[in-house]
């Protein structure tokens, strides 16, 4: 199913986007020819955007329209190489290490032997990083790099730089075609420019109203059309307010239409609205407010 | 495109990136280099490829797209490209606090030299806001001296103890080493960070006499906490500071403050800067367990009960609210002002700031956060 030859099955930018469209991710413009770039400049795609504008679905788009594997490595504070490359399996270690013991009778121990067999492959415990780069081609998503701390970036810098680790005791690995990497962030702090410079940068805007709807068409072929696009519209309505703490994004679209369809409504109206509003907004200020103009908003 | 044809495109799409630096974005050599490569594989001869090319490889963020934009079109539109124009405002930080001053003596040596003669000890004590330039002189450099200490935070991340939990792994390792034998328990713990510090400089007209000593006093704050300090204005308008707090020099980064910010003296609308400081940064984690510093007045000239909303918002995502106040502390004065009673309930340390003394107080006050 591996497709090693993804660059040229890709040879534009609106193909991309008519791939990554089958599988129900539409992009404008500007991402297709960003996402093309990244594949055909093997670039790793730095994308910053609204939290829900589709950052990390991207992700997951290009590898189901590559037909590759997705790694993803999850960011946290106090992230370290330990838990993005690679471990040594200790317990493990320690127990063959009594097991030679065990079994060795008189015979002299040969210690670079011993040493060498402890440090074989079966005791690596690869995280996602060192998987990517072995399993290359794959698509590596390595997914709110802002939260990871300024010393984990230029650890990035090294392996996204080169596509190989360097492991003290084993040996270095190398992918020999490097992975498609998509690097997203909420823009909590401000990424280290070295890092910057290495990537493509794109920021990913809400889709506009058409676009919307016809996402909610794809992802839910089951919703009716007719509350696709009032779902649609009455979400890109409260994008435009300036006082929600936390404008809605593609994601709570989505939550709406299932929680809507769930609820067997075949129209958005203020009972069901009323009803499913917690789906959309997460803020009680935010309920609160919208709650009290929800008849404005509904109303075109 | 029509240039494109004339000239050698390589050579047109390079004097873009360079007509970009030259904008003031950060535009480096390896950059020019992606962005050609970028254009060679899209074709330099279309338009809206050469135009996101340029958007993913030479911005480092959305503050760059609308010089972007704007040197794209000067460029690639025929007109011949427009000098690069430096930020409309070049007000110096050194004119917002001088106004409201009274500088008469300036022409009167003597008072200069009383000044001058008197001890830092005075000085430290004296208000900020009624100082002679002289003194102001000497106030800087005080203020360089003063040293701030980050307030710590637990961090995720553990460090070799004497006590703690087990360390399994170095234990284990250690064991390895002996060949097996079983040996001392490594332990380990918690280690310590510092938090995250965001100071919110009021520099509307009321605050104009501080304005000086407050960004003074943020830049000695990022100082002591480099990488984990956040300074920006409010006013009229929100304006990050932070880079230009980070430059060394006390009197260049208050002289690149004083160029990024539009609004020196001008009205107050805290509570809507602070809805948007809460919007645009505070909100996807900049505030989040951060001491939060905000210096003003509270003289609200918005809506107030705006001011207490955002307020009640900023205290539940910051670790510690301090509210220093030039007016705190001063005889008879009581915050009964309608923003600061709004305020307040949202507050944790409500502190005084009007000369160098309260000054150093307030840097111990967020320390210890």
């Amino acid at each position: 199913m591996r497709n090693p030859d993804w660059v040229h099955t890709v040879s534009s930018p609106p193909e991309l986007a008519d791939l990554l469209a089958q599988t129900g991710y539409l992009t404008d413009e500007g991402l297709a020819t960003v996402g093309y770039l990244a594949l055909a400049m093997r670039r790793p795609l730095l994308l910053e955007g609204e939290p829900g504008a589709g950052k990390t679905a991207l992700a997951e788009a290009l590898a189901e329209a590559l037909d590759l594997r997705l790694i993803r490595l999850q960011c946290h504070e106090g992230i370290d190489a330990s838990q993005a490359l690679y471990d040594w399996d200790f317990a493990r270690q320690i127990l063959h290490l009594r097991t030679v013991e065990a079994t060795r009778g008189d015979a002299e121990i040969d210690e670079a032997e011993v040493e060498k067999s402890l440090f074989d492959e079966r005791f690596l415990l690869a995280r996602p990083i060192l998987q990517a780069l072995r399993e290359s081609p794959v698509v590596l998503l390595i997914d709110e790099i802002d939260r990871a701390d300024d010393e984990f970036e230029a650890f990035l810098l090294e392996v996204l730089s080169t596509s190989a680790v360097t492991i003290p005791e084993y040996g270095t690995v190398a992918a020999s075609t490097p992975p498609i990497v998509v690097l997203t962030s909420n823009r909590t702090r401000e990424v280290h420019d070295a890092l910057k410079r290495r990537c493509l940068y794109h920021w990913v805007e809400h889709p506009d109203l058409d676009r919307e709807i016809e996402i909610v068409r794809r992802r839910l072929p089951d919703v009716p059309p007719l509350l696709a696009e009032q779902v649609a519209w009455a979400t890109a309505r409260l994008r435009q307010r300036d006082d929600l703490v936390k404008p809605p994004g593609v994601a709570e679209t989505l939550d709406w239409a299932r929680a809507l369809q769930a609820l067997g409504a075949t129209e958005l109206d203020l009972g069901t609205a009323a009803a499913t509003l917690g789906s959309v907004l997460k803020y009680r200020e935010d309920t609160e407010r919208v709650r009290a103009a929800l008849s404005g908003i509904l109303s075109p | 495109m029509t240039v494109v044809a004339r000239h050698d495109a390589d050579e047109v799409l390079a004097g873009f990136a360079a007509a970009l630096r030259a904008g003031g974005l950060p535009v480096t050599a390896d950059r020019t280099q992606a962005f050609l490569r970028g254009c060679a594989v899209v074709g330099a001869d279309h338009r809206a490829g050469v135009y996101w090319t340029g958007r993913a490889t030479l911005c480092a963020g959305p503050d760059d797209f609308s010089r972007y934009d704007s040197v794209f079109a000067a460029w690639f539109d025929a007109r011949p490209p427009s000098p690069a124009q430096p930020a409309a405002t070049t007000r110096r930080v050194a004119e917002a606090d001088l106004e409201s001053g009274e500088d008469g003596e300036e022409a009167d040596g003597s008072a200069v030299v009383r000044a001058a003669a008197s001890s830092v000890e005075v000085l430290r004590h004296r208000d900020l806001a009624a100082l002679s330039p002289m003194e102001r002189a000497a106030v800087a450099r005080l203020f360089a001296g003063l040293r701030a200490r980050p307030p710590l935070r637990r961090s995720a991340r553990r460090a070799p103890a004497r006590r703690g939990e087990v360390d399994v792994r170095r234990t284990l390792r250690e064991e390895l080493r002996r060949g097996g034998e079983p040996a001392q328990l490594r332990r380990r713990a918690r280690s310590r960070r510092a938090r995250r510090v965001v100071v919110l400089v009021d520099v509307s007209g009321s605050m104009a006499p501080y304005a000086d000593s407050l960004l003074r006093w943020a830049h000695v704050v990022t100082h002591g906490n480099p990488g984990r300090t956040e300074v920006f204005t409010v006013g009229t308008r929100l304006t990050r500071v932070t880079p230009a707090m980070r430059l060394r020099a006390g009197e260049q980064a208050l002289q690149a403050a004083g160029e990024a910010v539009p609004d020196w003296s001008g009205g107050t609308r805290l509570g809507e800067s602070l809805q948007a400081f809460l919007d645009r940064w505070g909100q996807r984690g900049l505030a989040r367990g951060a001491v939060i510093v905000v210096m003003s007045d509270g003289w609200e000239r918005g809506d107030s009960a705006q001011l207490g909303a955002q307020m009640r918002r900023l205290h539940r995502l910051a670790h510690r609210v301090v509210w220093v106040n030039p007016h705190q502390g001063k005889l008879g004065y009581l915050p009964v002002q309608s923003g600061i009673v709004a305020a307040l309930p949202s507050v944790d340390d409500f502190i005084a700031g009007h000369s160098l003394a309260t000054f150093e107080q307030a840097l111990g006050v967020v320390a210890d956060a």
